[in-house]
């Protein structure tokens, strides 16, 4: 093994990283909405069809899913410090409120999701097994309002990714700081 | 002779004080519903537009009838999505069966305020026996009538095609009625009749 690589094994075995726990819901939350968001841009506009509904189902689900894993994810935050970041202090700041507004996106849009499918009179029902309650009575105008405000919060989100996935790609691969390091899993991770 | 004819029959009337038959449909406190699964998930519906025939009398149900008809174009399946698309030839085909009927053969008492009622309901063309309990509520001279049963949409050929897989929507559907029917002016005058 060259020096290099050693150097760099070494350095790596220091980086704190987040637990397992936060890695591990970080990823299944990304791959969850990665899953969720294309299937609710490219559903909407289809024609009524059984393939539609049990799209639309699964959209839910996932969205549903997304919202259970974010709670505990927020839960895991409030009790747990993440590691140190050392980066500029505007970065640092910026990153705290993009990642502050992600974790409000991760529960808002699936709520609002969930609250828009009552409006309509569809019921939710995780899994096609676990009802969920409707918190708004059906209201056709108020459905649609909320399908626009379920849009309006997934577009936000949109960007706020792209944002969030390229400040990491940045720091990865231009900084070649330790800032994505901290949130992949890897052998001998705290 | 039309004289006769009322003084005959305000006597038949008297003889039978106890007669009062429920006949005066008040359709907008009435109310045909239905309820489905679609994706597992419990929906409803309802008709906006219907007609109804009720004679109903406790005391001679042997004469008693009902009949509604249902205009299939008013249906509210639940979600605005789907109230054209139902209308459509895989599921009621409304262009060429607009209208859905049922007609009673027969009702017979089940016990207290609880009967049992018959008839063929006829749905996009196609006429099967229906059974439903029938709860009767008499309120002064209002009578509600209430009552639930179930049909299997795929004999009557309602969501043909594509939808006849049963995974996304259920071939069970609820149907419910709520009517409220008054008693005749008549026979409330003849009541009165001494």
């Amino acid at each position: 093994m060259t020096t290099e690589a050693e150097d760099w094994l070494e350095e790596n075995a220091m980086i704190k990283r987040y637990t397992k726990i936060a890695i591990g819901l970080h990823w299944a939350i990304a791959i969850l909405i990665f899953c969720a968001f294309p299937l609710g841009f490219y559903m909407h506009d289809l024609k009524l069809s059984p393939a539609k509904l049990h799209l639309y189902s699964y959209h839910k689900w996932i969205g549903i899913t997304v919202l259970a894993l974010a709670i505990l994810r927020v839960l895991w935050r409030i009790t747990h410090k993440p590691p140190a970041l050392h980066i500029a202090r505007w970065q640092e700041t910026a990153s705290r409120l993009v990642h502050g507004l992600l974790y409000l996106l991760m529960l808002a849009v699936p709520v609002s999701g969930w609250l828009m499918s009552s409006a309509k009179g569809v019921k939710t029902v995780w899994l096609g097994i676990l009802p969920l309650p409707d918190l708004v009575e059906k209201n056709k105008a108020l459905g649609e309002l909320l399908g626009n405000v379920h849009t309006a919060l997934n577009y936000t989100m949109l960007l706020l990714v792209l944002l969030h996935v390229a400040a990491a790609l940045k720091h990865h691969f231009v900084d070649r700081d330790d800032v994505l390091l901290r949130m992949l899993p890897m052998k001998g991770t705290p | 002779m039309k004289r006769l004819a009322i003084a005959l029959a305000l006597l038949l009337s008297a003889l039978d004080a106890s007669a009062i038959e429920y006949n005066q449909v008040q359709l907008n406190q009435s109310k045909v519903s239905f309820g489905y699964k679609q994706m597992g998930v419990p929906m409803e519906g309802k008709f906006g537009k219907f007609a109804a025939q009720v004679a109903f009398d406790p005391d001679r149900l042997g004469s008693a009838h009902a009949r509604i008809d249902i205009a299939l174009a008013s249906v509210d399946s639940g979600s605005s999505d789907a109230d054209e698309s139902v209308q459509g030839k895989l599921w009621f085909d409304t262009k060429n069966y607009p209208v859905a009927s049922f007609v009673s053969t027969g009702i017979r008492p089940l016990g207290g305020n609880r009967y049992q009622a018959t008839g063929k309901l006829t749905i996009k063309g196609k006429t099967l026996d229906v059974t439903s309990p029938v709860i009767l509520t008499v309120n002064g001279n209002s009578a509600q009538f209430d009552g639930s049963f179930t049909v299997k949409r795929l004999s009557y050929g309602v969501g043909i095609g594509e939808w006849t897989d049963l995974d996304t929507v259920a071939d069970d559907i609820q149907i419910r009625f709520h009517l409220v029917v008054l008693a005749s002016p008549s026979s409330n005058q003849q009541r009165k009749t001494p």
